[in-house]
């Protein structure tokens, strides 16, 4: 099957069903390391009514600038991840991203990677942004790296702004711009 | 005997349901290329539960501002497809109306033609309305020969008014008025 | 002329004050003429207080709106808003309203739409701004035209009102056209 704007390699954006993937989100909750790679507030696990609750909440409080996705496999129904941008319609054209994939045996085999560059291409050719942005922490080295490998360059770091294990870390920032993601993708298809 | 205005031969319409039907509209939303058809809206998949969220906020205008029918294939009672009358200004006689067939393979089957049939006799018949309006996009030419063939006239050409694919395309705006569709279906 | 996107040679563009505009706003609505020209739903009087109360309601982000002032005086005359933002095709719609008639006819509007429109095009980042006028409106078409608006269409008889019905014109100015508009301003100073 070819892809669609929806579809990538390895996995699909769907709409947010909070009945059947709050059970499976909390779970994930359950693993501090996840927690802590993408959350700057104190882990601590969740029941499926919160993760339900709080997925609620993002649609009604949603704005019509954010979009935010489940991220499934190609293959099933399972819900494996989460991924969106937010305020990506205001005059300027720009939008911030954020992505997490729960199942930590998808971790390293590309799910992420393939998530982010649907919604990349979703950011860039069906809401016609202009740059992209994303924090990402500093202690996050598979995240780094898969960025950079998407073509994301680094633009700055808030520095020693999260303390974990014991030590300070960075909050990066990273960017891309709509010429960056169209000459990637010329370079990618010869 | 007087003709139904809610049973064709094909197709019924219908309200939604949402026990049968947020499934099949949250399946047709995560076909991004019939959203482009339809829709100026960044295409965007809903779960059914943000369907359902949907009708629900649609009811509260319903019957006053707003008509919306479930378009559900007779043979199996399946919903195919959506048509509604909206933003209706009733000291003008005038509405924008939008039909689709949900899914690629339910289309060239004329069931969207009787579709249309049935909304604009429900529109001029049922609401006194004077004209029908819709618009579609440069790129929709099924869309433009299916209006003009039940008659609609283009009447705007807004110039690049969307950005889709790294380009700008034109926006056409259709018009039917009531006595021309009286003249097709010919009534005096 | 300076950087300040809300000042014309006329007019300014100003925030509308439930407090002090809503009295002005309140007696334009008695002029049916004004009101016929500018609404599509049936004109009617809903009162000064309604109209405060309207006024006080927060905005979409989807909305801009000004209320025009003299420079001179800054006396309320209208209004203008910048309606149906699209960001992501980079549309809007922009209304106008010259509420105090002996303003009509000397250029307050064109003024105000002049820096209406730079507003869309240099803070909003616009593409194209587009409007509707009923085509009884001659005046207001003339002035559209000069402030670099083509005619796009007309939808028929979209429009019934004191036993007529009329055309609504839709009109529409690209960005390329305001950006050699302002070319051409320059080359004349």
């Amino acid at each position: 099957m070819s892809e669609t704007i929806f579809t990538g390699k390895l996995t699909r954006l769907v709409g947010i069903e909070p009945e059947k993937a709050g059970e499976r989100m909390a779970q994930w909750s359950r693993d501090s390391e996840y927690v802590q790679l993408y959350n700057s507030s104190q882990a601590a696990p969740r029941y499926a009514k919160q993760i339900q609750d709080r997925l609620r909440n993002e649609l009604d409080k949603a704005r019509p600038g954010d979009f935010y996705f489940l991220v499934q496999p190609l293959d099933d129904e399972r819900v494996i991840g989460e991924v969106g941008l937010w305020s990506a319609l205001t005059p300027h054209r720009n939008a911030w991203l954020a992505v997490a994939i729960g199942e930590r045996e998808l971790w390293g085999k590309g799910y992420g990677s393939d998530a982010v560059r649907i919604t990349l291409r979703y950011g860039f050719q069906e809401l016609n942004l202009h740059r992209i942005n994303l924090n990402v922490f500093g202690y996050n080295t598979r995240a780094i790296r898969a960025y950079e490998k998407l073509g994301f360059a680094h633009e700055g770091a808030i520095r020693g702004a999260l303390k974990r294990y014991g030590r300070r870390w960075d909050i990066l920032f990273m960017g891309i711009l709509r010429e960056e993601w169209e000459r990637a993708q010329v370079a990618g298809s010869k | 005997m007087v003709l139904q205005l809610f049973e064709g031969e094909k197709i019924r319409f219908a309200p939604f349901d949402p026990e049968r039907d947020a499934e099949p509209f949250s399946r047709w939303t995560h076909d991004p290329e019939s959203l482009r058809l339809i829709e100026i809206e960044p295409a965007r998949p809903l779960s059914p539960f943000q369907i359902k969220k949907r009708f629900e906020e649609m009811e509260k205008e319903m019957g006053r501002d707003l008509y919306y029918f479930v378009i559900r294939a007779k043979e199996n009672d399946r919903a195919i497809g959506f048509a509604y009358i909206r933003w209706i200004e009733w000291n003008h006689g005038n509405a924008f109306f939008n039909l689709a067939i949900g899914s690629p393979d339910d289309r060239r089957k004329g069931l969207g033609n009787e579709a249309l049939q049935m909304l604009l006799r429900y529109a001029f018949e049922e609401l006194n309305l004077y004209r029908m309006s819709t618009f579609t996009m440069e790129y929709n030419i099924g869309a433009q020969r299916f209006l003009e063939k039940h008659g609609f006239q283009q009447e705007v050409c807004a110039r690049e008014a969307i950005y889709r694919d790294g380009k700008y395309w034109d926006t056409l705006s259709y018009g039917l008025l009531a006595e021309e569709w009286a003249a097709g279906q010919g009534k005096p | 002329m300076d950087n300040n996107f809300f000042t014309g040679m006329l007019v300014r563009l100003t925030a509308l004050d439930p407090e002090h505009d809503a009295e002005s706003v309140g007696r334009w609505e008695r002029d049916s003429e004004y009101e016929q020209l500018l609404k599509v739903g049936p004109v009617y009087l809903i009162g000064t207080k309604k109209w405060k109360e309207r006024m006080e309601e927060p905005v979409t982000e989807r909305r801009v709106e000004f209320a025009i002032r003299t420079r001179d005086e800054n006396r309320l005359i209208g209004f203008l808003n910048l309606m149906g933002l699209q960001n992501q095709h980079g549309d809007c719609y922009v209304g106008i309203g010259i509420g105090e008639r002996e303003f009509w006819g000397k250029g307050y509007g064109t003024d105000a739409m002049r820096v209406g429109l730079r507003f869309a095009f240099q803070e909003l980042n616009r593409h194209r701004v587009s409007l509707m006028v009923v085509s009884t409106n001659p005046r207001a078409i003339r002035s559209y035209e000069k402030s670099g608006f083509a005619v796009e269409g007309r939808t028929r008889g979209t429009n019934h009102r004191m036993g007529e019905r009329v055309d609504i014109v839709h009109m529409g100015i690209l960005r390329s056209e305001w950006e050699a508009i302002q070319a051409g301003v320059k080359k004349e100073d």
